[in-house]
């Protein structure tokens, strides 16, 4: 028995976990099919089942069946009403994986949840009703997991029970979903389209008895096999900058999580925005110094040279491409606040470890999320999508989001009510200096200060234009 | 050959670091809230790991309710010296020489008094303006909803109909005065994550979460065990040697033990494989009013 349960934890310690988001409405049965997930993979205790038969009883809306959706509502007003308000977590796990289901609600509100729910996620389970077909729901869901760069899509035509468990209809949905694709230019690397039941548990976890024309996986033997190939750690190296860690006289350490890439002991590394070199001299953690890390672990990194490095720059690999600085930025931005874009407001912008300040100063066109079609737009309101010009007042130091997640995401900030207003991913950076403040000189001598606090006041007035926005330039 | 994926601990091990780091990064005064239990005993291991070979830069609190097992404190001062923590202790001076008492004037009156109030009162006298909380998603559905960085108003409320978008791993951490920020590093733990995490670092955790003899009283069907003689006599005379341990810890009248002989952290993981019962069912004061957590989360418990 002893020897049962080594081999099992050391199985477990070594399995990894896959981060997936459900997408579709109430009536596609999403909740159902996470109960199902949850219920057939022994996930759930026996009072959390007897609490769910109460309450399905009480104020369910699956007849005489268990309404899982119940065990997702959490919140009162949730369980009141029979809706989904907000994004919920759920966990479970297999012998093979560890799952983390964002749950995100189909109705009003749906870009801002599910933009949250897939922001971390690496697969998508898109949720299609089989009586029903490819509805424009189907196609916004779709858009906005291609908009989050997902690349693993599960396209799952449910409620087959419903329609005779028909091959020809699932063939027919399916053929019409990448027709769609098609013609919207949309390629996902990994497209799998599985025929369930969420109600009765066909093809979730057993395979399917009613359907034995589909020879594929089930929906769980596809979660737990497939290959989420990890792109951050194929992109070039980037460091951002967390904490700065100075224990004593003698150590200097960066700390922070590794974005992407891999780094090494002796790997020659650039700082951003300074652009002085350096190398990476040790890797140190908790658990004893590394001769490598890669994304996404935290760690702490030493360097052969004293440079000026604090919160919110950036290493990268000098053998590597570089990241894009500049002041400029075009990209892609879903707005989350109930009051609409103000083009004046100077507001934060927090990517990665950098906050600074910045304008949308123009929206090039805003997206019909239902059919992608460009839209002339003055203003953004609540859940609305548009590429827009946004321009800082100290350089930003990013990539593109379709080459890097990580570094090329950002949110927006309201600096009165400090709400989360937006949230963005960079297209591109405009390189030329075009900060909406002035930037201001400062020659040190004028101010009768001596030539040998230049580095020190030139170090005080950097914190400045990160704290204010403020650019100053010093010189002798 | 060089390996480049993550356990799922190590996966879940960064994300809390990253977390930590980002709150001693962001907010002038933070605070870790220590409840002695083993999602807190995780949490603090996580933030000296964050900091290494550094100080951890803010302290632990612990926020007594004066009802906890004698074995907790024990255990909480000898960690917190043995680990050169910064521990700070407070409880609700006023309604403690007030005399409230579990045992007469039930759990909800105990828990809002004694940990709710007292939390409130804690955080505000100290001017924490980010408070570490071990909670997980799993344990509880109002918690699955919950943000890993939860705002709370200037009187220390949580909305659950408005909470800031959440996304990526970047995390908003802007307050006006007064306000204030809870943080939840362990939000995408489960139980499991917690017992394999405390397994393989070999985190020390109060002895009563594993299996011994102690004296229990069956109270209503919740295993209540005899800590002290403020349990009233004609509930101790009852009280009869069994082999038990508990699945969480809190105050002692309010904290079901369970029946069983897992006396090691192998014998709890496996153990849990078996279980039927979530953890949370030894738990009074989750069942004390509809919604009760949700409501007792609105009004500032963590």
């Amino acid at each position: 028995m002893n020897r049962t349960i080594e081999e099992f934890l050391a199985q477990d310690e070594r399995k990894g976990m896959l981060r997936v988001l459900t997408a579709g409405s109430v009536d596609d049965g999403k909740s159902t099919l996470i109960g199902r997930l949850l219920f057939d993979s022994k996930h759930l205790y026996e009072d959390q089942l007897q609490a769910l038969r109460r309450d399905s009883e009480r104020v369910g809306n699956a007849g005489q069946n268990i309404d899982y959706a119940l065990l997702c509502d959490g919140l009162k007003a949730e369980r009141e009403q029979g809706i989904t308000i907000d994004v919920a977590y759920r966990y479970f796990a297999t012998s093979r994986r560890k799952f983390i289901i964002a749950d995100t609600p189909g109705h009003e509100q749906y870009t801002r949840n599910m933009i949250t729910g897939g922001s971390t996620a690496e697969l998508a389970i898109i949720l299609v009703d089989a009586r029903q077909g490819i509805m424009t729901q189907t196609r916004r869901h779709t858009m906005l997991v291609h908009l989050l760069g997902i690349r693993h899509i599960v396209l799952a035509v449910n409620k087959m029970d419903a329609v005779g468990y028909s091959q020809s209809r699932f063939n027919t949905i399916t053929a019409h979903y990448r027709q769609w694709l098609d013609s919207q230019d949309i390629t996902f690397p990994d497209l799998q389209c599985i025929p369930i039941s969420a109600l009765h548990g066909d093809n979730v976890v057993e395979r399917s008895e009613n359907m034995p024309w589909y020879s594929g996986a089930t929906l769980l033997s596809h979660l737990e096999g497939v290959d989420v190939e990890h792109s951050a750690v194929q992109s070039p190296f980037r460091f951002p900058v967390q904490y700065v860690l100075r224990p004593n006289q003698d150590f200097r350490g960066f700390a922070g999580k590794i974005a992407s890439g891999v780094v090494r002991v002796g790997d020659k590394v650039v700082a951003h925005p300074s652009g002085i070199s350096s190398t990476i001299k040790s890797i140190v953690t908790y658990d004893g110094n590394l001769d490598y890390a890669f994304a996404p672990q935290s760690v702490v990194l030493t360097l052969a040279d004293q440079i000026d490095l604090s919160r919110g720059e950036m290493l990268s690999l000098a053998t590597e491409p570089q990241p894009l600085t500049g002041h400029t930025l075009t990209a892609t931005v879903v707005w989350m606040d109930t009051e609409p874009l103000d083009g004046g407001k100077l507001f934060y912008i927090k990517q990665g470890t950098n906050t600074l300040r910045a304008k949308i100063v123009s929206i090039a066109h805003r997206i019909d999320i239902n059919t992608g079609a460009k839209l002339s737009a003055s203003t953004l309101s609540l859940n609305e999508i548009a590429c827009v010009t946004i321009s800082c007042t100290s350089p930003i130091i990013c990539d593109p989001y379709s080459a890097n997640r990580q570094t090329g995401a950002f949110i927006v900030i309201d600096p009165i009510t400090n709400f989360t207003s937006a949230v963005g991913m960079v297209i591109g950076v405009e390189s030329g200096n075009s900060c909406p403040c002035e930037s201001i000189s400062l020659s040190i001598a004028q101010c009768g200060i001596g030539a040998e606090h230049l580095g020190a006041i030139t170090a005080f007035c950097r914190h400045l234009s990160r704290e204010c926005g403020v650019k100053i330039e010093c010189r002798e | 050959m060089e390996k480049y994926s993550l356990s799922h601990l190590r996966a879940l091990e960064s994300e809390a670091i990253h977390i930590i780091r980002e709150v001693a990064a962001e907010f002038s005064n933070p605070v870790m809230l220590y409840s002695i239990g083993k999602d807190s005993s995780v949490m603090a291991r996580l933030a000296e790991k964050a900091f290494y070979p550094g100080r951890v830069p803010f302290p632990l609190m612990h926020i007594d309710s004066k009802w906890k097992f004698s074995e907790m404190i024990t255990f909480r001062d000898n960690y917190a010296r043995q680990h050169g923590w910064n521990l700070i202790v407070e409880y609700n001076r006023e309604v403690y020489n007030r005399g409230i008492n579990p045992f007469i004037h039930g759990s909800k009156v105990h828990t809002d008094l004694m940990k709710t109030q007292a939390l409130l009162a804690a955080l505000k006298r100290h001017g924490f303006d980010a408070a570490f909380g071990g909670a997980r998603r799993d344990e509880e559905r109002s918690r699955a909803k919950e943000r890993i960085f939860s705002f709370r108003n200037a009187y220390q409320q949580w909305d659950p109909k408005c909470q800031r978008p959440e996304l990526w791993d970047i995390y908003n951490t802007r307050i006006a005065r007064g306000e204030s920020i809870r943080v939840f590093p362990l939000s995408n733990w489960t139980e499991s994550d917690i017992w394999h995490y405390i397994r393989l670092e070999k985190i020390p955790i109060v002895p009563l979460y594993f299996a011994a003899e102690r004296p229990i009283v069956d109270i209503d069907g919740n295993l209540i065990m005899v800590d002290d003689n403020r349990m009233p006599k004609q509930l101790r005379d009852r009280a009869r040697m069994r082999t038990v341990r508990f699945r969480t810890l809190g105050c002692y009248p309010l904290t079901g033990a369970i029946e069983s002989h897992a006396d090691t952290v192998e014998k709890i993981v496996e153990e849990m494989m078996t279980t039927t019962r979530s953890e949370r069912t030894t738990r009074v004061i989750d069942f004390d009013q509809e919604s009760s957590m949700e409501q007792k989360k609105r009004e500032g418990y963590f």
